[in-house]
């Protein structure tokens, strides 16, 4: 999947199904203190990635992923490429 | 003691999508009941049910606050929007007073089944998403309501089957009278969907008189063959009245009286001594004598026994005073966990408009039904005092008096 893909699929479940404000979305934008995405959000953007990328989210690999740029690298390391 | 009114309701219901327009389809006696065709599909004896608008709550409420909400939660939050503005409350009275809640609520049938089927499929619990244990719990409406409307007063779910709306009103009836809350919100949710009944039509207890589904509910007639399922929310803010008169708020109608009892028999069928006991203690707790109620509105579902049994009692409590009865699950269904709720809205708009709402369907009477004096058509009467009724389930028995505020 290419990155503007992945990019485009991200902003859409952030927007209308996160409910996150479309204005604070940029790649820079901390998912916490900036999109205001907490842990019970975070619950469901792991149903939502598994659903529309086809993997599971592990805890343990997000651990440094605090940014939407970063979190659009670490679903690009998953499905990115083909 | 300290006085108890009722200073808002709202509903959501399938005879109205709030109290102006249940108030027509009472006293026009409209019924809401209609057939549900994949109930059919899913191996239900009876497809009859009350047609229940799906709420639309997008945009209305915060993600975060409409997540946690399964079916009946989205009803209960709707009728008390409605029931807050009505009292004249919002969100700023809500943050700066203490409010309690106490909801009835029996079952979160669809969210427990929807997430055991995710699990069953993807076997992995974390991918049933954050809000399916908040729908899941039977405590689900007041765990929503009492974030979203900010309340800090006392907060608890009361499930007693058919009389958990009626006993959530008896409760925030006695909490106030004791002094301990101002203002308690007391109501009755009851899910609609496909899940919610599968396991209560097993037990033929439902109407199967498909031709005609608004004739179908008839309590009380001889020709009755079962109840029929419904629901929604009605939700009602009942407050200490020197409260009340200090806010300004609308004085709809007084708690007076509070009765329950428990049959200690069978897990189904029900007692015209049990009945009995929760009339007469709501009675004596509003000290009012048979002779001065005006209106019943009866628990009668449309059952043979259930009605047979609360009509023996309601014949031998009232006797030759025969008040005015009727059965407004007649047009509404059963709406089980809310019922006791929302009937006692409906002889609130009753009393406050002067009318009795008939039991609609009531055509020919029965050897016990016969004795009592049943409202079949719309009847223009003043009404002071009335007392409802619930039952349900493990035999556990509701009933509440309230008095016209004059």
């Amino acid at each position: 999947m290419k990155r503007e893909e992945i990019e485009k699929i991200v902003k859409t479940f952030l927007v209308e199904e996160i409910e996150v404000d479309e204005s604070a979305i940029a790649p820079d934008a901390l998912l916490k203190e900036d999109l205001g995405i907490d842990s019970l959000d975070f619950v469901d953007i792991v149903v939502i990635v598994e659903r529309n990328f086809g993997f599971k989210i592990k805890a343990e690999e997000m651990t440094d992923v605090r940014t939407l740029g970063q979190f659009y690298d670490y679903i690009e390391s998953k499905v990115g490429g083909a | 003691m300290k006085r108890v009114v009722i200073t808002g309701m709202g509903i959501y219901s399938c005879i109205g999508k709030n109290v102006a327009e249940v108030r027509e389809s009472l006293y026009a006696g409209r019924s809401g009941i209609g057939i549900d065709p994949a109930r059919a599909e899913h191996g239900y004896r009876s497809p009859l049910t009350g047609i229940v608008e799906p709420p639309r709550l997008k945009g209305l409420l915060d993600r975060r606050l409409r997540i946690g909400l399964a079916e009946e939660g989205e009803y209960a939050y709707l009728a008390t929007l409605e029931a807050f503005r009505e009292a004249g409350i919002d969100m700023e009275y809500l943050e700066r007073n203490e409010t309690g809640i106490f909801y009835g609520n029996d079952s979160s049938a669809k969210a427990v089944i929807e997430a055991n089927n995710i699990v069953m499929e993807k076997r992995d619990t974390t991918l049933l998403g954050s809000g399916a244990i908040f729908q899941s719990m039977n405590s689900t409406v007041t765990m929503n309501l009492s974030t979203i409307f900010k309340l800090r007063g006392v907060n608890m779910t009361i499930s007693a089957a058919c009389a958990s709306g009626s006993h959530s009103i008896g409760l925030g009836y006695m909490f106030i009278r004791q002094g301990l809350q101002e203002i308690v919100l007391c109501g009755g949710a009851q899910e609609t969907n496909i899940y919610s009944m599968g396991s209560f039509d097993a037990l033929s207890a439902f109407s199967t008189r498909v031709e005609a589904p608004t004739k179908a509910s008839r309590p009380f007639d001889a020709g009755r063959d079962g109840l029929i399922p419904s629901g929604g929310a009605a939700s009602l803010v009942l407050e200490e009245y020197e409260h009340a008169v200090r806010r300004g708020a609308p004085i709809l109608a007084e708690v007076v009286g509070y009765g329950f009892s428990s049959n200690g028999k069978h897990i189904s069928q029900p007692s015209d001594e049990g009945c009995m006991i929760a009339m007469e203690r709501a009675l004596q707790d509003a000290r009012v004598l048979p002779a001065e109620i005006d209106y019943v509105n009866a628990h009668a579902t449309s059952t043979p026994q259930g009605d047979m049994f609360e009509a023996i009692a309601l014949d031998r409590l009232f006797g030759d005073s025969r008040p005015l009865i009727s059965s407004t699950k007649s047009m509404t269904g059963h709406e089980c966990w809310m019922a006791g709720a929302s009937e006692i809205l409906y002889s609130v708009l009753m009393m406050r408009h002067s009318f009795v709402a008939p039991n609609i369907n009531f055509e020919r009477p029965d050897d016990y039904s016969g004795k009592l004096n049943i409202a079949t058509e719309t009847v223009e009467k003043e009404i002071n005092v009335f007392l409802s009724n619930s039952f349900g389930f493990g035999g556990t028995n509701s009933a509440l008096v309230i008095k016209k505020i004059k």
